[in-house]
């Protein structure tokens, strides 16, 4: 029975509203008692002076694309442990749509396993929500659910067919399990690799118009109120689709909402004159669509901000913009890139962390993202000042594809500790 | 006696100016200062390519590389001939049919191209984009001879001298481009070079392929034909890809032909003098009636195919011109 004691840190546990000196004893892997304010003489087997450094919950990054099974060389399970261990995130759940689709229990059991053999974070998996992704079939969402899938979902892809949806939302509400979904209208963002607007005409690329994402969210949600289900709005985009979520939430629909760092961060501008690492899937939206999920953050109406974690190698992004894979890894960056919304847009500290750390797990169930007794000992220790300049080709990603090279961000990791075991250190 | 020939080649010569840019990828790579000067050029070379024999070494020792992938015996065949006439080597590959169906990446051709020492690439592609990309990947000038919707500079550049050789001063012009704008990149080259010289656009077309934020690029848009083409000294027809029909993008050809496309009585309504243009190959038909198409009074369909070799001579020179004086 070892014990670790981190003393002299700043506190930052979105949970229970705390931001404020303090320290953490941890034993066997859990935390066994958290201290505020200035702490009595811990008795530990070590002692980590944190230096008024800040310690938190791990991030949780419940979108995580990996290649592997299937397409290795752009990342493995173990090369995404390292850059999530070295980001800061101690929890990654990996989307299914690899090669084959993640859609039956035993890839979720073949994640898991081998997520735990590498002895870095906690790797979870979700479930497709419809055989090989097809949006036809609907995939073994019990058997998944009890071979541990955190929630089923078919990635990018819209399932276009309404009734495979509805019954899929039926299904799932029986194991009160979580559906995700793209907000999008598949006709309007055919073949789109843009923003609709001025500038995506300018350069010659399809739009896909912000309408295309409130359209689909309309029927989505309406899909929700008929069935029941526990829904996630998975990677929203425009201020429109905001609105019909608040609509949908003032009715009393109970259903959860993610945005990916890069939507906070970019628009539409920064695709420039075809810099592919920008083009992402949603696209890079407006600076009014970006403020105004900005916005949504601050008030607590985004429960989820994730890396959008999908790598790409060389090979896929170093073609014509409309040819060039969607996506951008993120992992790494992903503390740094959401800290820029306290450091430039004013945001809260913990209003930042919130949505990385205890809102995935609320809406996941999992006990961690918290600084309290009996929770696991997953936390970070940073120093949200620091300043760091992103180079892409140090990233420990296999995939270099980071929109974020070269920029000049604040916000360093110092220490990760996965079940109080430390993962990582700056 | 001096031959005319000869003349020409002084004229030429005495004409050859730097482009502006080391690559032309876009019509912002060129200026309002440069461009009538590579008019003059160009207008060297209509007289040049008039006479029997078409032989210079303007470019003498020069590797030109044809690279389309996007089949079009048009524009190929016109850069093929102002490259070769301006004494050049030219390769055109046909890249179309072969290595991208061996999975090789448009990065891939172009490193083992430039790894062949060419000096001047000239590149169409489906996607909008692939010229520059490849401009950022190799050692020698590029050409966009098309890139998906985005560009299509050298034509717009042929328009233009085709149409000050018909007017004199492309300054004061009004002139209407008509169809399918939103797929269109002949469109989008000719709107940017046709403002910075001066000229007023207009955009007519169905609203499905007009894009919703046209009037942002400084063209006044119109639906009906009749109030667009009102003063309109030159009307630019575009072809309708019909392929795009299937879209529902527009009903039908003949109802598309009964609103937008022109014929006799739509061009009645622009200005005395007009003249009409086409980029080719034209939907007769569909877009224009034979009628005016073929009426060389009102027509500049077949000048605008002499003026584009000539346009692409002045602009191979000075690519050539600029490498040079390096």
């Amino acid at each position: 029975m070892t014990t670790l004691a981190i003393v002299n840190a700043r506190l930052l546990d979105p949970a229970s509203d705390y931001d404020g000196p303090g320290a953490v004893l941890i034993q066997d892997g859990r935390i066994a008692r958290v201290i505020h304010g200035s702490a009595p003489d811990l008795t530990a087997d070590e002692t980590v002076d944190a230096a008024g450094l800040c310690l938190a919950p791990g991030l949780i990054d419940i979108r995580v694309k990996t290649g592997e099974p299937g397409a290795e060389p752009k990342e493995t399970l173990k090369s995404a442990s390292l850059a999530a261990a070295a980001g800061g995130v101690t929890t990654i759940v990996v989307q299914p749509d690899t090669e084959p689709a993640v859609d039956d229990p035993a890839m979720i059991d073949f994640i898991q396993r081998r997520g735990a053999a590498l002895n870095l974070v906690n790797v979870r998996a979700a479930g497709a929500a419809t055989k090989a992704l097809d949006g036809q079939r609907m995939a073994e969402i019990g058997l998944m659910d009890e071979a541990g899938a955190l929630y089923f979902t078919d990635g990018d892809r819209v399932i276009t067919n309404s009734r495979t949806l509805q019954r899929v939302m039926s299904y799932a509400a029986a194991f009160n399990a979580l559906i995700a979904c793209r907000p999008a209208d598949p006709w309007l963002t055919e073949g789109a690799v843009a923003a609709s607007g001025e500038l995506a005409t300018r350069l010659g690329l399809s739009g896909s118009p912000a309408i295309a994402e409130r359209i689909g969210l309309e029927r989505d949600l309406a899909l929700v109120e008929q069935t029941g289900a526990r829904f996630l709005v998975d990677q929203i985009s425009t201020e429109g689709a905001l609105e019909t979520l608040a609509r949908a939430r003032a009715k009393g629909l109970d259903v959860a909402v993610s945005v990916s760092i890069n939507h906070l961060c970019f628009n539409e501008v920064d695709i420039g004159d075809y810099r592919t690492f920008y083009r992402l899937d949603p696209p890079l939206r407006t600076e009014a669509d970006r403020q105004a999920l900005i916005e949504a953050v601050r008030e607590g109406l985004i429960d989820v901000i994730t890396s959008a974690h999908a790598p790409a190698p060389a090979e896929d992004k170093r073609r014509p913009f409309a040819e060039a894979a969607p996506g951008a890894v993120g992992l790494e960056t992903l503390l740094p890139a959401a800290l820029s919304l306290h450091h430039q847009d004013g945001l809260d500290l913990l209003d930042v962390l919130r949505p990385l750390t205890h809102g995935p797990a609320a809406l996941l169930g999992l006990d961690a993202g918290v600084l309290a007794d009996g929770a696991p000992a997953d936390l970070i220790l940073f120093d949200p000042g620091a300043p760091v300049v992103i180079d892409a080709d140090r990233l420990r990603s296999k995939s270099k594809n980071s929109p974020f090279d070269g920029r000049r961000l604040q916000g360093r990791v110092a220490a990760t500790f996965v079940a109080g075991r430390k993962v990582f250190e700056t | 006696m001096t031959q005319p020939h000869a003349v020409a080649e002084q004229t030429i010569h005495e004409r050859l100016i730097p482009f502006p840019k080391a690559h032309f990828l876009a019509a912002s790579d060129l200026n309002p200062f440069v461009t009538p000067r590579l008019l003059d050029l160009a207008d060297a070379f209509v007289d040049f390519n008039r006479q029997s024999s078409k032989a210079l070494d303007v470019l003498h020792g020069r590797t030109v590389v044809n690279l389309f992938f996007e089949n079009s015996t048009r524009t190929s065949s016109s850069f093929e001939i102002a490259a070769k006439r301006l004494g050049a080597d030219v390769v055109t590959m046909p890249v179309a049919s072969s290595s991208v169906k061996k999975g090789e990446t448009l990065i891939d051709t172009a490193v083992t191209l430039n790894a062949m020492k060419p000096d001047i690439l000239v590149v169409r592609h489906s996607a909008s984009g692939a010229a520059e990309l490849l401009s950022q990947k190799v050692g020698c000038a590029v050409v966009n001879a098309g890139d998906g919707r985005h560009e299509h500079p050298t034509q717009a550049l042929l328009d233009l001298l085709s149409m000050r050789r018909a007017f004199g001063d492309v300054t004061s012009l009004t002139v209407a481009i008509c169809g399918d704008i939103t797929h269109s990149r002949v469109a989008r080259s000719n709107v940017a070079l046709l403002q910075m010289m001066g000229a007023r656009v207009r955009l007519i077309g169905p609203p499905t392929l007009v894009p919703g934020d046209a009037d942002r690029w400084g063209c006044e848009v119109f639906h009906d034909m009749r109030e667009g083409l009102q003063g309109c000294d030159v009307v630019m027809m575009l072809r309708l890809q019909l392929e795009r029909m299937a879209g529902a993008l527009v009903p039908s050809t003949r109802e598309y032909f009964r609103f937008w496309g022109l014929d006799r009585e739509k061009l009645a309504w622009a200005a005395p003098g007009v003249r009409v243009m086409h980029p080719g190959p034209m939907n007769r038909g569909v877009e224009i009636d034979s009628d005016v198409a073929d009426d060389l009074s009102v027509s500049l369909i077949q000048d605008q195919v002499e003026m584009g070799v000539a346009a692409r001579m002045a602009v191979l020179a000075s690519l050539a011109q600029r490498e040079d004086a390096r």
